[in-house]
């Protein structure tokens, strides 16, 4: 399927969320991830559903004042 | 007197951003000297496969210290919720700072949607700690909106200017006697930081000016000293300025010689 991934568009065989994740080389726990605007929590990823064209945003901590 | 922000009390009155430092070892160091308790940190995307994100917060979390999270970046209502949504899912923290920027040049909050935001965070039990101006109406908004910390800028973030409207934030201090103030964003010296203190407002927040400095640990101390000072001089009540001399030595019994 194609995704619109951290704003890029990319194809990815992925069903869920956490497929995704994997499929990308995507780990730990220090990631938040939202889907077309909806926050979806760690312990939902692996039951969350994607669709195509879905809007992911895949967050990591960083420096900031 | 130690300062409580919704609840949680803090015994030091510096809050010190983390980004801009030469190195993460410099950040540490930086941390430690300035004695503070609270640190600022951001979310942005990551790139598949890199980790960084989880090597920064993975130093953070040596120093033990608490985080308060923000919404840097953020010019919408929407964009600012989620990531502060997105935040407290990643830091497991109800705190966020809440930037919403209205203007790229000056970094200027954009204070309606900034009310908007603090509204819709703090009906979703966020503690919200609005990044502000000295403007009195929209303090008096954010606090209806439910926010019980304010955090009015001096100068525009990073611009090292320190107090521009030294009457503004007079007024903003009389105006709200019990709520925490905690100026951010436009601090450049140590000198400044001690002059919002003396005023009474309750801690600063810094970055730039620490992360910036020639020698970030030593600018960091220096700063946690000037903190200090302001706060100690604003409860020990200072001196009026006055037009004319006044003798500090005793006249009376003093020696005629002529």
């Amino acid at each position: 399927m194609i995704f619109i991934i951290n704003g890029e568009e990319q194809q990815v065989a992925a069903a869920t969320l956490a497929d995704l994740l994997a499929a990308l080389d995507y780990e730990g726990e220090w990631l938040a991830t939202a889907v077309n605007g909806e926050l979806v929590h760690r312990e939902e990823r692996s039951g969350f559903p994607l669709g195509e064209r879905d809007r992911i945003e895949i967050l990591s901590p960083m420096q900031g004042g | 007197m130690m300062l409580t922000l919704y609840g949680t009390s803090v015994s030091s009155r510096l809050l010190l951003g983390t980004a801009r430092y030469p190195s993460p070892a410099v950040l540490a160091e930086a941390v430690r000297a300035s004695r503070t308790d609270i640190v600022t940190v951001s979310l942005r995307r990551e790139t598949a496969g890199s980790r960084t994100g989880g090597a920064f917060f993975e130093l953070i979390r040596t120093l033990g210290v608490r985080v308060l999270p923000n919404t840097a970046g953020c010019h919408t209502v929407s964009e600012a919720v989620l990531t502060a949504k997105m935040a407290r899912d990643l830091f497991s923290t109800d705190w966020i700072k809440l930037e919403v920027i209205g203007n790229h040049d000056t970094l200027q909050p954009d204070v309606f949607a900034l009310v908007e935001a603090a509204r819709i965070l703090s009906g979703e039990g966020f503690k919200v700690f609005p990044y502000t101006t000295d403007d009195l109406v929209v303090a008096e908004k954010l606090l209806d909106a439910g926010c019980q910390v304010l955090m009015p800028w001096c100068a525009p973030i990073g611009s090292a200017m320190g107090p521009v409207n030294l009457p503004a934030l007079r007024s903003m201090r009389a105006s709200f006697p019990e709520v925490p103030l905690i100026v951010d964003a436009g601090i450049g010296r140590p000198s400044h930081a001690a002059t919002v203190m003396e005023l009474g407002f309750d801690a600063v927040l810094l970055n730039t000016a620490v992360a910036g400095a020639a020698d970030p640990a030593a600018m960091a101390a220096a700063f946690s000293g000037a903190i200090d000072a302001g706060r100690i001089a604003f409860h020990a009540g200072m001196l009026e300025p006055r037009d004319m001399a006044v003798p500090s030595t005793p006249i009376i019994g003093k020696a005629v010689f002529s």
